[in-house]
């Protein structure tokens, strides 16, 4: 369905061009986004073509995150690539590390005469992409922050109310749950949700050279003890009934919650749209559970999902087509109308207020939750990280961490390899940077 | 053979050229790029490469992690190449017995060869889904909690079983028109000599299927170690973590996923280099033993 969508708009843009003026520039778009997500993508371009007569915006689904880094690197080699690219999070220290593969966000924007402000996104947004400096160089495009879901009937049966702590969870939430006869917790994604962000929400340092963002030397600080404090629980919960893993794929551990058999479950703020079509029960949403024994003031999350990145290599009226379609990303009603439809979060502070305006929340308190979090307050270890080689390294965190919830290896053992081979995988991509 | 069939040595090189160039293009050229970016630290855009010696391998050699993926290649590919030769030989030996109904029973045995792999491993996971699968429900029956991706045995057992069924047909195939090779005089005098059909067959039938045999235990070991590939990728959903992976998948995951080049590259060589040793030690040492008529 997607590529049918795909190649009639295709199709249309073709003969547009034939038919209409000849003064319209083509650019392609090549993103990540398949089913229903990728229908949205295609009504977003489609609505940007229709907003103006100059440039004509195609979009190419490519498969998966990593499928499609990978196409548009080969192609850069090639010297086919797209104008534009979408990267997902781990990704980015590749791009970004890779100058001259493409043109910073900002810098495009100023250049074809577009205002940029980077106090228009929320705060959660506005760094993760950028470099040392704080210049953005990919601008985000499907943000989201993990989030716990859960299912209100089950907590009121239990008589509990979402946790705020993981010591809350630990002493009241979880151990009433399981006694009311459902399983109180489930997670979808340990390295983004309990690793990554846990150091963000905990305002931890991550890692040296300020969480890699000032050089390619950098060495992971993992190996903490409040994270290692943090899976020794997950551990005990596990063994105490109160907590389930059902391996590291999404899906295995969304549907159980999805089937109300667990009644927790921490997932990304953009989940909010599949689960409302899906679930028949009341569900809702509340920000990701802290220690309070690490820290009174948590602090903000940041945000996960892909952005996207303008490739260099093409003439300056390409360039401005690719940075108009910025802009039109930037502007509220796309912004509103990505937001709604999909779960993602909006990134300036004029759409987040103007789907407020819409009643929005009113409708879907829980769409405001992953917002509320990202504008919480900032911290010296919140803006995100940049890692090299960082798909391997949440490979091995993956590794690491199953082997702690299937017994084979302790928390302490888990992360020093975790460590040990992270900080081997960032030492070879500071080779390969040169 | 008549030396003299063509005039001039041109002419043959020319009729051999278009597979050369073939085989240079899509085999020789990239080994050898293969071989050439194993010895480099590489970015994946190719603005910069380091030349790092031996430091790929030597890398692979002390990492647990690939020891572990070579230790379940070995046991994977023992398994499939056994227990699909196995089961594909006990079919084809009894379908050659049935009289009626045989092209029908024949055709149906064969059909599983037309799925392509990821569907293969897509019914797969649907059969031993945490959840719903059929079979993880029939498992717990007996009082057994399967649990794929979570438990690693769980996990390589449910690609060997999809891996064996797919391979089925295609070794049924050719171990039925094998049998029907064997001359049905050479039967029948067997039949006089022997009355137990069990060492008939072990007499007889088996050695006389070995030409077939020995090519299909080249094409399932090939299968085994290269052909798997959409099943365990469906299998595994493109999360690696703690599950089963076989060489090959590595070389996937750290050269496409992570984009680590040169890491990848030094695996695919180390893989080649197997692969080629295996090839010699079938041909020099099996194939002695096997007669073709």
């Amino acid at each position: 369905m997607t590529l049918k969508t795909t190649l009639s708009l295709g199709l249309a843009a073709g003969l547009m061009v034939g038919g209409a003026a000849q003064a319209q520039t083509e650019i392609e778009f090549w993103h990540a986004m398949g089913g229903q997500l990728g229908e949205t993508v295609n009504q977003l371009v489609a609505d940007f073509n229709a907003s103006q007569s100059d440039y004509v915006l195609t979009p190419v689904f490519k498969g998966t995150y990593e499928e499609t880094l990978t196409a548009a690197i080969a192609a850069f080699r090639a010297g086919e690539q797209p104008n534009i690219v979408q990267v997902f999070d781990a990704g980015a220290a590749t791009v970004i590390g890779a100058q001259g593969a493409t043109i910073p966000v900002q810098q495009l924007l100023s250049e074809n005469g577009v205002e940029f402000d980077i106090e228009d996104y929320i705060a959660g947004v506005r760094y993760f992409y950028a470099d040392s400096d704080g210049q953005m160089i990919g601008m985000p495009f499907n943000s989201s922050t993990p989030i716990l879901y859960y299912n209100a009937d089950a907590l009121e049966a239990a008589g509990v109310e979402p946790p705020t702590t993981w010591e809350e969870f630990a002493e009241v939430t979880g151990p009433a749950l399981l006694e009311s006869g459902i399983a109180p917790l489930a997670q979808s994604h340990l390295p983004w949700i309990f690793t990554e962000n846990f150091f963000s929400r905990h305002n931890l340092q991550f890692a040296s050279n300020n969480n890699g963002y000032d050089g390619t030397d950098t060495e992971i600080m993992v190996n903490h003890p409040a994270i290692r404090a943090h899976f020794q629980a997950l551990a005990d919960w596990q063994e105490a009934g109160l907590f389930n893993w059902y391996g590291t794929g999404w899906g295995d551990n969304q549907n159980p919650f999805e089937a109300g058999e667990v009644a927790m479950w921490l997932g990304s703020s953009g989940s909010f749209g599949g689960i409302a079509d899906r679930v028949d029960f009341n569900f809702s949403a509340t920000m990701l559970p802290y220690w309070e024994g690490v820290t009174t003031e948590p602090t903000q999350t940041f945000i996960g999902g892909a952005a996207l990145f303008a490739m260099s290599g093409f003439d300056a009226e390409e360039n401005a087509a690719t940075a108009a379609f910025f802009d039109y990303l930037d502007s509220v009603d796309a912004q509103v109308m990505w937001h709604t439809e999909t779960g993602y979060v909006p990134i300036t502070t004029a759409a987040y207020a103007a789907a407020g305006e819409q009643g929005h929340y009113e409708a879907f308190p829980a769409a405001e939750v992953g917002i509320q979090q990202l504008s919480l307050p900032a911290g010296d270890y919140t803006r995100g990280y940049r890692m090299g080689f960082y798909v391997q390294i949440r490979d091995v965190m993956n590794r690491e961490y199953s082997r702690i919830l299937t017994g084979e290896a302790t928390v302490d053992e888990a992360f020093e390899i975790i460590e040990a081979e992270a900080n081997d995988l960032l030492e070879r991509f500071a080779q390969t940077q040169g | 053979m008549k030396r003299a069939a063509f005039g001039h040595i041109g002419f043959p090189i020319l009729l051999l050229l278009p597979q050369l160039v073939i085989i240079a293009i899509f085999f020789y050229w990239p080994a050898a790029y293969a071989v050439q970016s194993s010895f480099y630290a590489q970015d994946m855009f190719g603005f910069t490469s380091t030349f790092v010696g031996a430091e790929n391998y030597t890398r692979l050699i002390d990492s647990t992690n690939y020891i572990n993926a070579l230790n379940f290649t070995v046991i994977f590919t023992v398994l499939v190449t056994f227990f699909s030769l196995g089961i594909a030989l006990l079919l084809a030996v009894k379908a050659d017995k049935v009289i009626r109904g045989a092209k029908t029973y024949r055709t149906l045995l064969m059909w599983v060869y037309a799925i392509a792999p990821p569907v293969a491993g897509l019914i797969g996971v649907m059969l031993f889904d945490q959840s719903r699968g059929n079979i993880t429900q029939l498992l717990a029956f007996f009082g057994y909690e399967y649990r794929l991706g979570v438990n690693y045995w769980d996990t390589a057992s449910a690609m060997i079983v999809v891996s064996v069924w797919k391979q089925i047909p295609v070794n049924f195939i050719f171990f039925l028109s094998g049998l029907q090779a064997i001359p049905q005089s050479v039967r029948e005098a067997a039949m006089i000599d022997n009355r137990s059909g069990t060492s008939r067959f072990w007499d007889i039938t088996f050695p006389l299927l070995a030409p077939t045999g020995f090519f299909l235990l080249i094409i399932n070991i090939t299968y085994s170690l290269f052909d798997t590939f959409g099943i365990i990728d469906t299998i595994v959903k493109g999360e690696p973590g703690n599950n089963p992976l076989t060489l090959v998948y590595r070389v996937y995951v750290d050269g496409f996923r992570g984009g680590d080049l040169g890491g990848s590259s030094a695996q695919s060589v180390v893989l080649m280099v197997l692969v080629l040793i295996l090839t010699i030690v079938q041909f020099r040492f099996l194939e002695r033993r096997i007669h073709y008529t």
